[in-house]
């Protein structure tokens, strides 16, 4: 079992980097949330996963006896879960702020900051009269 | 309150700021009988005291000489500019750099400590720079600026080397006890590294070759700034510091060779291109550059006459060049041009310029009874007894001396006898006292010094040379020698001369095609060189930024794999082993929903599809943390999952379709697949390193034996986020906050438009 879900954790990072590197706006959003969830994963197998108990200490106990399984990296990938959710939102409103500005999904053709020298000088003024 | 916009107190103001020159003149004179008596000053302040660095100042001979001629000539020019600029708006700015660069070349010439020295240097570059450039709506003015900038600045910053060298060898930072060590530091074995750093040091800042080129175009400068930087002050400093550095580093062969080659070379070409020229300022700055490449050259001796020559020069020049600048200043000012072939018959409508000018030039030319001549004199005689290459120093000086007798004789005959030229001729008129003033005094000073050399001798000169130069030797200026060897060049120097004057607009036109005919000037280098420069810069910037977000990913993704790869597989024993024991069918199952879902994401062009997949994976991901003891986890997961869905879905719909050619360039897409399964696979291996090792569980064992009993909460991941590690929480939400809120003002940005 600890070979398995390595081996789905890498494939879920290739994946993710593969779709982020298509020149998409809308690949780069799925590979953003495919790359949050490969993360998450690869803390909570990091932590171990050979015991399945919950880290819940029994009712009439002070400290619990059984072995639990461990609950730091599960601290850990709540806070990145719900931080990784802003984040997603965040670039969601983002790039969808920059396909109204701009009209495209294609990276490469978002020039605006760093206009391609003299030949697209003419894109660069279509897009300052865009009004942005 | 003075009101600096007004101009005529802005002119008062500045004229009143002479006052600091003055005082710091006269202070200076008062150290005199001490430095006379072979005595110095000495001060010293705590400055970075934990690094054993101090603020430290000594004033011998060398150090009052050129202490009086900053400050001397200093107060002339700043009367002199208050008219020269009167009515230019930013006059008060004018001052307070001339001032500001005054107080720090006297810095330069009175630091013991080379920290403070190499500090005071810089502060000279860059309000020479500020003042090069003071006309700053022009493009040349900012070139010129630059280039002077660059070219002493780098020069400054090899000098810092050699002075940290210095140190690390000498062990101190005191010039007055390097002395000491002074053999010690000829012998070691960076003493070529050391020399080769004062020497470019002093190169850049006084122009010698190859060099040069930037003082001419420093030209662009107001011409007071020219009188006083140019000619005066900034361009001696490297002159003080090879004389400064003479009793450490002075002496040896190379020292002697490098010094008397370049001053020569630099001498020569000066004085040639001198001749090329017919705007009087870019004459007198060649001239400059000879006369600082004649100075140059007799530092490089180590005999009493050679180094007496250096210093009797260095004034003569200050002197005359220094009235000169301010004559062609004036003429400039009065007539509108300053080209010499629109000039003529100026002496009797300006009298006094008129008088300024024949005597500095007749000190330049160095006829007998001005001080030009004592200089020629004691340089013949110097020249003579180089201990090194005695026919290629006297030759030089004689050829020079030679070529600034025609240029005297052009500057006085062409300009002020002559035919009056230009159209200026019916209207012009005398400048004003406070312009004239400055020259002829320094005229006068000419004539003075000439007649009674002695006590310019034994005053000033004198106390200069012991300062550098320990001797028995008796060392006086005197009027008349007798005949001998250096007579009898003074007479072929003016014999030759007066030829050069008869010839030179035959010179003129010859040099201009010579020159023309040059490969490749020093001045060109500097424009290619710093052309490829930002050239270089440009082709950096489209390769390392140039606004494709696919390349800067790229960039990033492959670093991270190569250099996390390297490390990992540089170090690790063995690949870490891949064994499927005991595979449960659920975790199985779940891992092949997963990854079907995962290919389904990358392959498909459904936008739909891809959601559905994105949300298969995410409860996948939920279901695995459930069976793994993390309900908690795997809830919010869930939970999160969900709503992302639904954003992701919602934003789909604005945008446009998945393009039915998603693979756009397909070798590229090679390239990324194969960069994008090395993460992968580096990521699993990590993992699976990580894996093979044991766990320290003392954290979380702290945790689960003090949830109960000191947080009282039973649910141990909670209580790790609400109460042990709070703050992160806090830190969380605080993230969350911001997310909303900037996104938030990006959909009312839109709103308001």
């Amino acid at each position: 079992m600890e070979t398995i879900l390595p081996l789905l954790c890498g494939t879920m990072a290739a994946a993710s980097i593969y779709l982020m590197l298509s020149g998409n706006l809308i690949r780069f959003i799925f590979g953003l949330v495919m790359a949050t969830n490969a993360v998450n994963l690869l803390i909570f197998i990091a932590g171990r996963i050979s015991i399945s108990h919950p880290p819940l200490i029994p009712e009439h106990l002070p400290v619990s006896e059984l072995p639990m399984a461990n609950a730091l990296p599960q601290a850990l990938i709540l806070t990145a879960i719900v931080i990784g959710f802003a984040l997603l939102t965040f670039v969601f409103i983002l790039f969808y702020r920059a396909y109204q500005t701009l009209g495209t999904v294609d990276t490469e053709s978002m020039r605006f900051a760093e206009p391609v020298e003299k030949e697209d000088v003419s894109d660069t003024k279509a897009m300052e009269g865009n009004g942005v | 309150m003075i009101n600096l916009a007004d101009k005529n107190s802005a002119v008062r103001f500045a004229r009143a700021t002479c006052v600091i020159p003055l005082i710091l003149f006269l202070a200076t004179s008062f150290m005199l009988p001490r430095t006379i008596a072979g005595g110095f000053y000495r001060f010293e302040f705590p400055w970075i005291p934990d690094l054993g660095v101090q603020m430290s100042f000594m004033l011998d001979g060398l150090s009052v000489l050129f202490a009086l001629i900053i400050s001397g000539i200093g107060f002339f020019v700043t009367l002199y500019s208050a008219d020269y600029l009167h009515g230019h708006h930013q006059t008060g700015r004018f001052f307070v750099f001339l001032q500001a660069f005054m107080l720090s070349m006297l810095g330069i010439v009175t630091a013991d400590n080379v920290l403070a020295l190499f500090v005071f240097w810089e502060l000279t570059t860059i309000f020479s720079y500020l003042l090069i450039g003071f006309e700053h709506e022009k493009e040349s003015s900012r070139a010129s600026a630059r280039q002077a900038l660059l070219v002493t600045g780098a020069g400054g910053l090899v000098l810092l080397i050699g002075f940290l060298l210095l140190e690390i060898i000498s062990g101190t930072y005191e010039i007055s006890q390097m002395e000491s060590v002074a053999p010690y530091l000829k012998g070691h074995p960076l003493y070529g590294v050391i020399l080769t750093t004062i020497f470019i040091g002093a190169f850049t800042k006084s122009a010698q070759f190859p060099f040069h080129f930037w003082l001419p175009n420093a030209m662009a400068a107001p011409t007071p700034i020219s009188a006083f930087l140019h000619s005066a002050t900034l361009v001696k400093g490297g002159i003080y510091l090879l004389a400064r550095f003479h009793p450490i580093l002075g002496g040896t062969d190379a020292w002697t060779m490098t010094l008397v080659i370049i001053g020569a070379v630099t001498a020569v070409s000066g004085a040639f291109m001198a001749l090329g020229q017919s705007d009087l300022k870019k004459i007198l700055a060649y001239t400059t550059i000879t006369a600082l490449g004649i100075i140059t050259l007799f530092l490089g001796g180590k005999t009493t006459s050679s180094l007496t020559a250096a210093i009797t020069f260095l004034l003569v020049h200050s002197l005359y060049k220094s009235a000169l600048f301010l004559v062609a200043g004036i003429i400039d000012h009065q007539t509108g041009t300053r080209r010499i072939d629109q000039l003529g018959g100026l002496w009797d409508s300006m009298p006094f310029t008129t008088f300024a000018a024949v005597a500095a030039c007749l000190s330049m030319a160095g006829f007998p009874l001005f001080f030009g001549f004592i200089g020629k004199e004691i340089m013949y005689k110097g020249a003579l007894a180089q201990t090194m290459f005695p026919i290629l120093a006297t030759s030089t000086v004689v050829l020079c001396n030679a070529l600034m007798v025609a240029v005297a004789g052009i500057l006085v005959i062409r300009a002020f006898l002559g035919q009056p030229g230009g159209d200026y001729y019916a209207t012009v008129r005398e400048a004003s006292p406070y312009m004239w003033c400055g020259p002829v005094i320094l005229g006068g000073l000419d004539i003075l010094f000439g007649i009674a050399p002695d006590w310019v001798g034994r005053w000033l000169v004198e106390p200069a040379v012991r300062a550098i130069h320990y001797t028995r030797d008796d060392i006086e200026l005197s009027f008349f020698h007798g005949i001998n060897g250096p007579l009898l060049l003074s007479i072929i120097t003016l014999v030759l001369g007066i030829r050069f004057y008869l010839k030179h607009q035959f010179l003129y036109k010859w040099i201009n095609i010579t020159f023309g005919k040059l490969p490749i000037t020093a001045s060109q280098a500097y424009d290619r060189i710093s052309e490829s420069v930002v050239g270089l810069g440009k082709i950096q910037t489209r390769i390392i930024q140039n606004g494709s977000l696919h390349r800067y990913f790229f960039v990033v993704v492959a670093f991270f794999v190569i250099s996390a790869g390297y490390g990992f597989f540089s170090h690790c024993e063995s690949f870490p082993s891949i064994a499927f024991p005991l595979i449960s069918w659920r975790e199985l199952l779940l891992t092949i929903v997963i990854s079907a879902a995962v290919i389904t994401v990358v392959m498909t062009r459904s936008r739909l599809l891809a959601v559905c997949g994105l949300g298969v994976i995410g409860a996948g991901i939920a279901l695995i943390f459930l069976s793994f003891g993390a309900p908690d986890v795997a809830l919010t997961q869930l939970l999160v999952e969900t709503l992302t869905v639904i954003i992701v879905s919602i934003i789909l719909l604005r945008l446009p379709r998945l393009g039915l050619k998603p693979i756009k360039y397909r070798p590229q897409r090679i390239f990324d697949a194969s960069l994008a399964l090395g993460a992968g696979v580096l990521v699993t291996t990590l993992l699976l390193a990580v894996l093979s090792h044991d766990l320290d569980r003392s954290v979380t064992a702290f945790f689960e034996q003090n949830s109960y009993v000191a947080a009282h909460g039973r649910n141990i991941v909670n209580v790790i986020l609400v109460d042990f590690r709070s703050m992160d929480t806090l830190g969380e939400i605080i993230v969350v906050a911001t997310a909303g809120l900037a996104g938030y003002a990006l959909i009312l940005n839109r709103r308001s438009k």
